[in-house]
């Protein structure tokens, strides 16, 4: 059984980008997406760079390379308008594959595939080595607003009992014949999405009690395991983002 | 005295007396079960004991007295383990939920992290400290639960229906891990068999007032008080002889 605080896109490992704290590997990610949102779409070179990049942090990382590439179609709905760009963008034009294609709309969709890959290589990478409890106790650090970090936390924790409950609710449901292929008999489908709400309501309730019965005073020691990030993780986790930086600043220039 | 209650009272928003004066005393190192129907107003017993419900009457715990001003170590003296598992546990690890309570009282670091092997290992969970509490068996949750109060280090341990939903072998695991405790004990339950076996002395709860208090075994085989209190012993079960 691996460690219960995995989320499904977390990869179980211990490597140099596995040990580094949530907070430094969410700065980092962050960062290095806005250099490759900012770099000029046309310097192509400098998004193989950054991709030589991402592929350095994953050998590091130690992770299949595959999965990777595999876990980045989830991007496909987003971009999949982008291939659209070149056929209907005005202004001049260039012969491709016989294809008669718009270069200001090629570029345009080059510029938000590279772009989204490149952010979501950097999101997955992140989460692949970032444990849930890690990733909570990293954006507490950076000053996330607590209210956001607490739903975060309970969400994390009661999407699966939730999930139960439904699943329990719907079993019992389908044993006295419900069939919910009917459109007529989607009543008790939706007063049992009522239940659930209300159970999940009155839980709560109970929760927050268990919780003050044990000294919660409005604040929640996340984290109180992880150690925060020492100034050489910070350094560590700065190689990624700032030599994106160093690329981005010499594509300006060029 | 460990946990005394003088006249407690407690109306619900909607006028429903739940406690209609209760007097107890808990000495340290008893075990002592709260027996009582559905509906008899054992919860909100329960809750009044570290003040999240306060009515009239007072309740003082080891000498201190349940006020606003006192909660923290009030909630720190009184661990409660609640009837539900999954109400308890909501950090997404075993180690960081038993940490929880502790790091509410300040403690930080290597202490934080004694505290937590010591309550894991009190309840023989220390190998599961870094799973997630949906991947434990009901059992084992339950276990945890106790160990999450634990932490706490408290005076008095108040368990609500501790046997619910548990299978014989977690049910007899749960038992052996209570009677292994050096704690003061009070468990709030309809299952007379396990307030039999870890209590030596049973109080009866009904209509929001104590109406028996004696040793378990005097309690329990007194069929008619049962009757009268809706309780009953389960089919073919006999209350040992105290005097055999």
């Amino acid at each position: 059984m691996g460690a219960g605080h995995a989320h499904p896109l977390y990869r179980e490992g211990d490597s140099p980008v596995h040990r580094l704290p949530g907070e430094a590997k969410i700065a980092a990610a962050v960062g290095f997406t806005i250099v490759v949102v900012a770099t000029p779409r046309h310097q192509l070179w400098a998004f193989g760079c950054y991709a030589v990049l991402v592929a350095a942090v994953l050998a590091a990382a130690r992770l299949n390379p595959l999965w990777l590439l595999k876990r980045s179609l989830i991007e496909l709905p987003f971009v999949a308008l982008a291939v659209l760009l070149p056929f209907v963008s005005p202004g001049p034009r260039f012969v491709w594959l016989g294809m008669h294609l718009s270069l200001d709309g090629a570029y345009g969709a080059w510029n938000i595939l590279a772009k989204a890959t490149l952010g979501v290589w950097a999101s997955l990478i992140l989460a692949a080595t970032t444990d849930v409890s890690s990733l909570l106790a990293g954006l507490e650090r950076l000053r996330l607003p607590r209210a956001a970090i607490q739903i975060a936390t309970f969400m994390t924790r009661y999407i699966h009992v939730l999930s139960g409950e439904a699943k329990r609710m719907r079993i019992a449901r389908l044993s006295r014949g419900d069939n919910p292929h009917f459109l007529w008999q989607a009543r008790a489908y939706a007063s049992g999405v009522a239940a659930l709400f209300l159970r999940a309501y009155e839980r709560g309730e109970r929760v927050y009690v268990a919780m003050l019965s044990r000294g919660y005073n409005g604040r929640m020691p996340v984290g109180a395991a992880f150690p925060p990030a020492r100034g050489a993780d910070w350094a560590r986790a700065g190689v990624l983002p700032a030599a994106a930086a160093a690329i981005a600043a010499v594509a300006m220039i060029a | 005295m460990m946990l005394e209650l003088r006249d407690v009272t407690y109306s619900y928003p909607d006028g429903h007396r739940a406690l209609a004066g209760v007097d107890l005393s808990i000495g340290a190192g008893e075990t002592v079960a709260l027996l009582g129907p559905n509906g008899a107003g054992k919860t909100t017993f329960v809750l009044q004991l570290n003040g999240i419900l306060t009515g009239g009457g007072r309740v003082s715990v080891d000498g201190l007295e349940v006020t606003k001003a006192n909660l923290a170590e009030i909630r720190r003296r009184v661990g409660v383990v609640f009837q539900d598992p999954d109400d308890q546990l909501f950090m997404p690890t075993v180690a960081e939920d038993v940490a929880f309570g502790p790091a509410n009282l300040g403690l930080r670091g290597a202490e934080l992290d004694a505290r937590v092997d010591e309550a894991l290992e009190a309840v023989g969970m220390a190998e599961h400290r870094h799973r997630a509490p949906h991947h434990l068996s009901y059992g084992q949750r339950r276990r945890v639960a106790v160990a999450t109060v634990l932490a706490m280090r408290p005076s008095i341990l108040v368990m609500d229906e501790p046997s619910s939903n548990l299978d014989p072998a977690a049910r007899r695991e749960l038992a052996e891990i209570l009677r292994g405790l050096d704690v003061t004990l009070l468990m709030v339950t309809h299952d007379l068999p396990y307030a039999h076996e870890l209590c030596r002395r049973a109080v009866i709860l009904d209509a929001g007032r104590i109406v028996a208090d004696a040793a378990t075994s005097l309690i329990l085989g007194d069929a008619d008080l049962l009757a009268e209190h809706r309780l009953e012993l389960p089919y073919g079960f006999a209350v040992p002889d105290p005097a055999a």
